[in-house]
């Protein structure tokens, strides 16, 4: 009695109760899409927000005034404000061989209005260097320039959300604005980043920082510097030479450092880290629905020991050895968790065509390969107490049985 | 020469205590190659024990059995199901087909658990069938032969595998008078053939197909007697 020939007894039995079969198979099919589905929903919203913080800027460092360990341990410490100099001196190629890009900002909450129109929005303030920083095309129009910034000019460019509050349908390119008082020229309109994770992120406005500094929000302390690291392999790099640079120009060293660094690659790893734990418990919840399948197994299976007894005791009387019997129920588990777990695989190809709530899933294959492998397991584990059962009942009580 | 089947003394106890019953009560019976014993005795005089023991589906409480010079009583399950397979060939009372499954697949199925290869086991399978006559019927399931066809399905089946021994218990049990003849017409063809066959029934007119009857009661032989 090869494995072939008990497969093929295996497929027999599961089709000659194929009602049965099928609610055990349903149980082991919900149970696959489950976990795949679920695993791909975990996968979609990870890949948006990890999108979405790729939006933010390519390869960008922030660096924040301000000390790290709060306010009150370091009152005695005098906290230097970021400058536009040290923007510059970060730019120097020498001393930072790995910063592509520096460009400070400053922002201002401003009211702005076109025609009957207004809208609440943030000007961020920057250099052009800002836009490849912050990975903001324009789609329509084009940038200011350095000569813009130099002069102060009262030029903008700005995100599509709003465009869309404060020129509706019409063209804003060449139009005017007033932002808390200060008319402004629209150059552009931002290509669109969507809206998630970190709020509508074309709700925005850029203009040159002399400008925002001489009429909106006067000369203080810049808000951050945005740096961009020549790639995303030199970002370690990148911080070093950010940090002996700007820790000669402040006279600080670690302990006493009055400013401090956001890393977008740590931020990216950390929220990876977050998102695969939210993805191993949705697919760990999806796995209890695999275990309940399994459960289904071994009580349809142990109907099946009951009802096939004496079957069981001729096949003993003939010579069928402890080993082929429980083989023989093996693999009629293992064939009806498998089977379950194809039709489980192609409804969850079906269920994962479609977006829910912005988020595409995207389908993992390991927990393809894993629900595939699991079932397995299922059929193996679930299928065992029935089939030690069935193998080690004794002929002459199961031919008695009627 | 050995036997087919030789036993000495042989006891089977039930329970324990004051529930005891001694089902066999030291049976000796020997039966030689190409004999034709049939085993009668009122319901309760242990002719169901006695078949299971021979058949090697019970063990013995005490005493000996040696089946084909095999020692049956020191084998453990797995060793009992190989001798089964090999030596010994059941027809049982209520045909004991497998449900579901041509009367070809059950005619393979000894051979199956025994590893013969498919295609030889097929054409054995067949000829088994055809000696029975049942050459046209080999594709038919239980459910769709009568009584007297899955009987005789029951005995292509034991013989198949080539048995030492042809055990039938009350063969003729569950079918009608013309079945009947046609299946003791096929054991008497088997007994000329040389075959040895150990039968149990309460028929009379069954039980005078055989060479010698015994007859069984209380757990022990009662009458030890040749036919004709």
């Amino acid at each position: 009695m090869n494995l072939l020939e008990s497969f093929r007894s295996g497929v027999q039995a599961i089709l000659a109760n194929r009602l049965r079969s099928g609610l055990t198979m349903l149980g082991i099919m919900i149970g696959v899409a489950a976990v795949i589905v679920l695993v791909a929903f975990g996968q979609g919203a990870s890949n948006s927000i990890t999108g979405s913080i790729e939006g933010l800027g390519t390869n960008l460092i922030t660096v924040f005034p301000g000390t790290a360990g709060g306010s009150q341990a370091d009152a005695n410490l005098t906290v230097k404000d970021l400058t536009v100099e040290d923007a510059v001196a970060l730019n120097d190629q020498v001393l930072a061989p790995d910063i592509s890009a520096a460009a400070p900002t400053k922002r201002a909450r401003v009211s702005c209005t076109a025609g009957t129109l207004s809208h609440r929005t943030v000007m961020v303030g920057s250099w052009p260097a800002y836009f490849e920083i912050s990975n903001s095309e324009v789609s329509e129009g084009g940038y200011f320039t350095n000569s813009d910034e130099l002069d102060g000019r009262r030029v903008a460019v700005i995100g599509k959300t709003v465009a869309n509050n404060l020129f509706d349908e019409a063209d804003p390119i060449g139009k005017e604005m007033t932002c808390d008082g200060v008319p402004f020229t629209v150059l552009g309109v931002l290509v669109s980043k969507g809206a998630s994770g970190f709020g509508d992120q074309d709700d925005t406005i850029i203009a040159p920082l002399t400008t925002v500094r001489n009429h909106l929000t006067g000369i203080g302390s810049l808000d951050t510097i945005a740096v961009q690291a020549a790639s995303s392999q030199m970002q370690a790099q990148a911080q070093e030479q950010l940090t002996s640079v700007l820790d000669a120009r402040h006279d600080v060293e670690a302990a006493t450092r009055d400013y401090q660094i956001f890393n977008q690659a740590s931020l990216l790893t950390t929220v990876n880290q977050a998102l695969g734990i939210f993805t191993a418990l949705l697919g760990a919840v999806a796995g209890i629905s695999l275990l309940v399948g399994g459960i289904g197994i071994t009580n349809i299976m142990l109907v099946s020991v009951t009802e096939r007894t004496r079957e069981i005791g001729i096949r003993k009387a003939i010579g069928a050895s402890r080993r082929v019997i429980l083989l023989q129920f093996l693999i009629e588990s293992t064939v009806l968790s498998l089977i379950g777990a194809f039709f489980g695989l192609v409804l969850a190809f079906l269920v994962t065509r479609v977006e829910v709530a912005g988020i595409q899933p995207a389908i993992v294959p390991a927990s393809v390969l894993g629900a595939f492998v699991i079932s397995v397991g299922i059929g193996l584990f679930f299928g065992s107490y029935p089939a030690n059962r069935a193998a080690s009942l004794r002929p002459i009580e199961a031919l008695r049985h009627e | 020469m050995i036997p087919v089947l030789d036993l000495v003394d042989v006891t089977k106890v039930y329970g324990d205590g004051d529930a005891v019953v001694r089902a066999l009560d030291g049976v000796s019976l020997t039966v030689n190659t190409g004999d034709y014993l049939a085993i009668m005795g009122a319901s309760g005089s242990g002719k169901s024990t006695l078949m299971n023991i021979i058949g090697a589906l019970d063990i013995a409480t005490a005493g000996q059995y040696h089946l084909d010079g095999i020692d049956i009583n020191t084998l453990d399950e797995d060793a009992l199901s190989i001798v089964r397979n090999r030596k010994i060939g059941f027809i049982f009372q209520s045909f004991n087909l497998i449900p579901r499954t041509t009367a070809l697949a059950n005619v393979e199925l000894p051979l199956a658990y025994r590893g013969v290869k498919r295609g030889e086991r097929r054409d054995r399978a067949k000829a088994a069938l055809a000696a029975v006559g049942l050459d046209d019927r080999m594709h038919h399931r239980p459910n769709e032969l009568s009584g007297g066809q899955q009987q005789r399905v029951a005995v292509a089946r034991a013989l198949v595998a080539q048995p030492s021994l042809l055990l039938a218990d009350e063969p003729t049990g569950n079918l009608d008078s013309r079945a009947t003849a046609d299946v003791l017409k096929l054991l008497d063809q088997m007994h000329d053939e040389g075959r040895t066959i150990v039968m149990i029934t309460h028929e009379n007119d069954v039980a005078q197909h055989a060479d010698r009857v015994i007859v069984l009661k209380d757990g022990r032989i009662d009458e030890d007697r040749a036919n004709r």
